[in-house]
């Protein structure tokens, strides 16, 4: 499969694509990774007329802690992130999910913006971003805006940047003491794509949990939070009598997709499981 | 129409290619290195994999347009001065391939795995392979096939299994 024609250009900075963005306009697209384009386009399903390879580009790299902060730049790919001590300290959970993305050779390539920006019904960040409440930075010819994760996804396939917006720098908060956040996934055998995802972020203090967050990926159109679920935890003991009865309650409000992999009333059903273990293992992180 | 110079094993070229050409299409039908080989199409089976610029990548999702000025090694580029490549050698001593159609990716993988992690145990064979399928071996002649190298490439000494 070869994709449609399409004139390649690269870009050295952020700057630099910016102007290419507008010059190009709608008929532009930006690429890095490119395993879910470049796919996409072999398919047909997306014919740009002009690509704009802003991978590599040194402006968009770079992994820091800044006080509460873990900021990722949007061009580091699964590998970098995955191997990174400082992502493995400040937020385990981005290095443990994105270290489990497709394979290798994917992960070589993918990178945290591209994922994000996609917003994939079956990714995985997008669930583990939500949860953890994170925010992107995003730049345009008229200076930078922050969105936060509860606002980017807004549809399949469709998130809150516009199309003159480049998803720049990621930031999640550094996990505390008290606090912790896993994912949990069941993966489709060949493409290791999430059938079903869920990430959750807990806080607990003096014993109750004070904080929780829970979001779904590959169940729906896209990654969404879980209210019900969250509320079900938030003030119990965290015990496993409160996992159970809030895991009960995960993917109550939400619209579900089916397909040949799994049917509607099974990813519903794996929702709850795959909650329960998301709960379990953040708690326990919590309590340590 | 962009004009690239790539270093395929250790050679330059200067190409022509189309902006949509993808890594594959260019060292197969351009170069005529049909080492590589084009399965799902998917970058699900990993029948394409190459090292570009040191890491493993499916060169069916690459575009050759990207790989301007990179270094990028085949399966054709492993043996030296007619001397099989220790995973190239473990793979014919351990029975690692029945039908042959992933071995190329399978060793380019297992290549970059080695590189990264000299002393793997099974399990991390395993995981560093799990970007190629296999329909024929079941795998498990395959991770011999890689720890046999892995040992060779150690500098062990090392003796074909009795499978």
């Amino acid at each position: 499969m070869i994709p449609a024609a399409f004139q390649y250009v690269k870009a050295n900075s952020v700057a630099e694509a910016l102007v290419l963005l507008q010059q190009h306009g709608e008929d532009a697209k930006l690429v890095a990774g490119g395993h879910s384009l470049i796919p996409a386009m072999k398919l047909r399903l997306s014919q740009p007329s002009v690509l704009i390879d802003i991978a590599g580009m040194a402006d968009l790299k770079g992994i820091a802690v800044n006080g509460a902060e873990l900021t990722i730049g949007a061009g580091e790919t699964y590998h970098a992130i995955a191997t990174s001590a400082t992502v493995k300290h400040a937020c385990g959970v981005v290095a443990a999910c994105v270290g489990q993305i497709g394979d290798i050779q994917v992960r070589n390539c993918g990178t945290i913006g591209g994922a994000l920006a996609h917003s994939d019904p079956a990714a995985d960040l997008t669930a583990v971003f939500l949860a953890l409440g994170g925010k992107v930075t995003a730049q345009s010819a008229n200076g930078s805006r922050q969105i936060a994760a509860d606002d980017l996804f807004v549809s399949m396939l469709t998130t809150a940047l516009d199309s003159g917006e480049i998803l720049a720098q990621v930031h999640v908060p550094v996990l505390q003491k008290g606090q912790g956040a896993a994912y949990a996934k069941l993966k489709h055998p060949a493409s290791r794509y999430a059938i079903v995802g869920v990430a959750a972020m807990v806080t607990i203090s003096n014993g109750v949990v004070t904080a929780a967050r829970v979001a779904v990926t590959g169940a729906g159109p896209q990654a969404v939070r879980q209210a019900s679920c969250e509320n079900a935890l938030i003030g119990s003991s965290g015990d496993a009598a409160a996992v159970k009865a809030a895991a009960a309650k995960a993917g109550d409000d939400m619209d579900y997709l089916g397909d040949i992999h799994a049917s509607e009333e099974y990813r519903r059903a794996m929702v709850q499981v795959y909650a329960a273990r998301a709960l379990n293992e953040a708690i326990a992180q919590a309590r340590a | 129409m962009a004009r690239i110079t790539v270093t395929v094993n250790g050679k330059s070229h200067t190409s022509d290619v189309e902006d949509r050409t993808l890594l594959v299409h260019y060292l197969r039908e351009q170069l005529s290195l049909t080492g590589t080989h084009i399965g799902c199409d998917t970058s699900q089976c990993g029948a394409c994999v190459v090292v570009v610029d040191g890491q493993s990548v499916k060169s069916c999702t690459t575009l050759a347009a990207r790989c301007d000025h990179a270094h990028v090694t085949t399966i054709e580029g492993l043996a030296q001065e007619g001397n099989l490549h220790p995973l190239q050698e473990g793979f014919w001593e351990c029975h690692g391939l029945q039908c042959g159609f992933c071995t190329p990716g399978m060793i380019m993988s297992a290549y970059d795995l080695l590189q990264q992690n000299p002393n793997p145990s099974d399990d991390e064979v395993r995981h560093g392979l799990e970007g190629n399928l296999c329909r024929c071996t079941g795998y498990h002649n395959i991770v011999r096939a890689v720890q046999y190298a892995a040992a060779k490439m150690r500098g062990e000494e090392v003796s074909a299994p009795n499978v």
